[in-house]
């Protein structure tokens, strides 16, 4: 099989953009937001959370990288 | 169903469309990477185990899986564990330690392609036909559901919905098979868990934490009995009506025992492991997450049981079937609110591409290659499971819409095909622990458990015989199914021929040789991690015995 993409590329990016579109509303939450979520600034922890998240799956996908591919027959498909 | 309506702005559709951009973005990438029938059926046998193990969970976390335990969780309380720590968590580790090897080291690419090996082809048919029925219905049940709940929630129109949901699904799965299939299941994995973790955090805020909850619960219907799991089992009066026995046999062993253990949309999870220890880490991996996923469904029913006003209607928005929505409605503010309808709409489709993905490898393998047309090059293969993905997903289309016609249709099918998982296990575990068991016994005993469940099924239909509860039901169907395939198989092998020892070599205990290595690791082994998955599930249930 050629070489597949990792998984953790995806899910760290993904991570990462929802982690910073969240924290922006979480910022810009008045105080309507707030009530509803009661008092809690869930967009501004759930978002931060979201983006450790992903950056941590980026970190781990760096620090540890899929082994090298054996053979090399790329850019032929089915 | 105005009531359910939510309040979505941009920023909530724009992370939905993010999150379908990106479903397809795997599904294109994935193409890239596919070379041969293995591949798009199989991923290659190349993934690690913790993507397996995210896959296998997400494959059974369905919205209909979440919506319908949160519902539980508000109408029978915190019995609805069982459906977690006794009925998934031990079948899990089962399959994980005991079956797997079997599976895996047979080397065989379905199900139903191992009933072949160790029976007959007409136990092969039987299966394979009766699974692929299975999963175009149960996909456009799916379809159905989540057409249902966009109506609900966003206001979309019915087809709209269906369409969509259709088109990424069929895009996806055809464009990269297995692999985007399972990638996509532990992205849908983990959006799931952080779109539905807010609801748990400011739903256990508003009701003064867990105490302040359990407080609460103690004042409603439920009552105490509703905080409660084993204490009151010693007959059927507690809120599921089920006594210890029923909850341990029937649930635990032989409903969970058959979903989980043979049910190819699962296993076919573990089978694209890269190796055997990785293929028998799979579902146990999928245990640890299985053990805490009652956080984010049943907990937010019990706050929706004590929150939301008038709960437990019969019909309308106030159904404890919608008591997720509900708390979305009422707690989430724009924001959190699109990463929780992502969460649910990733649900429908990791549950609709499961079976789909499901669908399409038995029909290519076990329907098409083994009775129709035999000896092709592998691309032709790979062309008919993608026909065959379309096709899968057009019958699951035109169910869901048949499915919008009636009602009711959505639960006779899901209760019609799990009549069909006990004797499949019952066979399986004969099989693969008895030599002797002949291959003809295997096929009677597949019919004969499936007929004594239908039957009983009909008799709770039309009332001849009268239950508790649905619940009762199953259990006792599955029950009698189970019994009759290991009666039937032990009745009918001494009268028919058996399969020699080179038949049966790795198909069977005792035959399988030396696939039971652990792996180099102490940590990666997998009977080290069942055991802890298992005594995990145990010390769970003390503080809330």
């Amino acid at each position: 099989m050629a070489r597949l993409f990792d998984v953790r590329r995806v899910i760290g990016g993904l991570f990462v953009l929802y982690g910073v579109i969240v924290t922006l509303i979480g910022i810009l939450d008045g105080p309507s937001e707030l009530e509803k979520a009661q008092g809690v600034r869930i967009n501004l922890w759930m978002g931060l959370g979201m983006l450790a998240f992903g950056l941590l799956m980026l970190l781990w996908l760096r620090l540890n990288p899929p082994p090298p591919l054996e053979e090399a027959d790329e850019d032929r498909e089915i | 169903m105005a009531g359910l309506r939510l309040d979505v702005g941009f920023v909530d559709y724009l992370i939905l469309a993010v999150y379908f951009v990106t479903v397809l973005g795997v599904g294109f990438a994935a193409r890239r990477a596919i070379r041969s029938s293995a591949d798009f059926f199989l991923s290659g046998r190349s993934m690690p185990a913790w993507v397996t193990g995210l896959a296998f969970i997400s494959a059974n976390l369905g919205a209909l899986e979440i919506v319908g335990m949160a519902a539980n969780g508000a109408q029978y309380g915190l019995m609805t564990l069982h459906y977690y720590w006794i009925g998934a968590v031990p079948a899990m580790v089962f399959l994980g330690i005991v079956m797997m090897p079997f599976y895996y080291g047979s080397k065989v690419r379905s199900v139903p392609e191992f009933l072949r090996l160790r029976f007959n082809r007409p136990t092969h048919l039987f299966n394979a036909v009766s699974f692929a029925v299975a999963q175009v219905l149960i996909a456009g049940v799916n379809l159905y559901a989540l057409a249902l709940i966009l109506q609900a929630l966003l206001g979309w129109p019915l087809v709209v919905s269906i369409v969509i949901g259709a088109f990424i699904v069929l895009a996806y799965i055809t464009l990269g098979g297995l692999s985007s299939a399972i990638y996509n299941e532990v992205l849908q994995f983990f959006v799931i868990v952080a779109g539905l973790l807010p609801i748990t955090i400011i739903g256990l805020v508003k009701v003064g934490g867990i105490d302040g909850l359990f407080e609460k619960v103690r004042q409603s219907p439920l009552g105490e009995a509703g905080l409660h799991t084993w204490s009151n089992t010693g007959g059927t009066d507690n809120p599921l009506g089920a006594s210890w026995i029923g909850i341990v046999f029937g649930l635990g062993f032989v409903l969970s025992f058959g979903y989980w253990t043979t049910n190819f949309a699962e296993v076919q999870r573990a089978l694209s492991a890269k190796d055997m220890s990785a293929a028998r880490r799979t579902p146990i991996i999928g245990a640890f997450p299985k053990l805490l996923i009652p956080a984010i469904t049943v907990i937010p029913g019990l706050i929706a049981l004590v929150t939301v006003q008038g709960l437990g209607a019969d019909e309308g928005a106030y159904t404890y079937n919608n008591a997720i929505p509900l708390l979305m409605r009422d707690l989430l503010p724009n924001g959190v609110l699109g990463v929780a309808v992502t969460g649910l709409v990733a649900s429908f489709m990791a549950g609709m591409a499961a079976n789909v993905s499901g669908f399409n490898t038995v029909f290519t393998y076990d329907i098409w290659q083994a009775y129709v047309r035999k000896d092709r090059d592998d691309a032709y293969y790979v062309r008919v499971g993608r026909i065959a993905t379309v096709g899968g997903i057009l019958v699951g289309i035109g169910t869901a819409f048949i499915a919008a016609g009636f009602d009711n249709i959505m639960n006779y099918i899901q209760a019609l095909f799990s009549l069909f998982n006990a004797p499949l296990f019952a066979t399986f575990i004969v099989g693969m622990f008895w030599k002797r068991m002949s291959a003809w016994a295997g096929f009677w005993s597949l019919l004969l458990g499936f007929l004594a469940a239908f039957t009983l099924y009909i008799l709770h239909l039309t009332e001849v015989l009268k239950f508790n509860s649905d619940l009762e039901q199953s259990f006792w169907g599955a029950g009698l199914a189970f019994v009759t395939a290991v009666v039937v198989a032990a009745l009918i092998t001494p009268f028919t021929p058996g399969k020699s020892e080179d038949e049966l070599r790795g198909l069977v205990y005792g035959t399988a040789g030396d696939t039971l290595v652990a792996d180099r690791v102490w940590w990666r082994n997998p009977v080290l991690l069942g055991v802890v998955a298992v005594i995990l599930a145990f010390v769970l249930y003390i503080p809330v015995w």
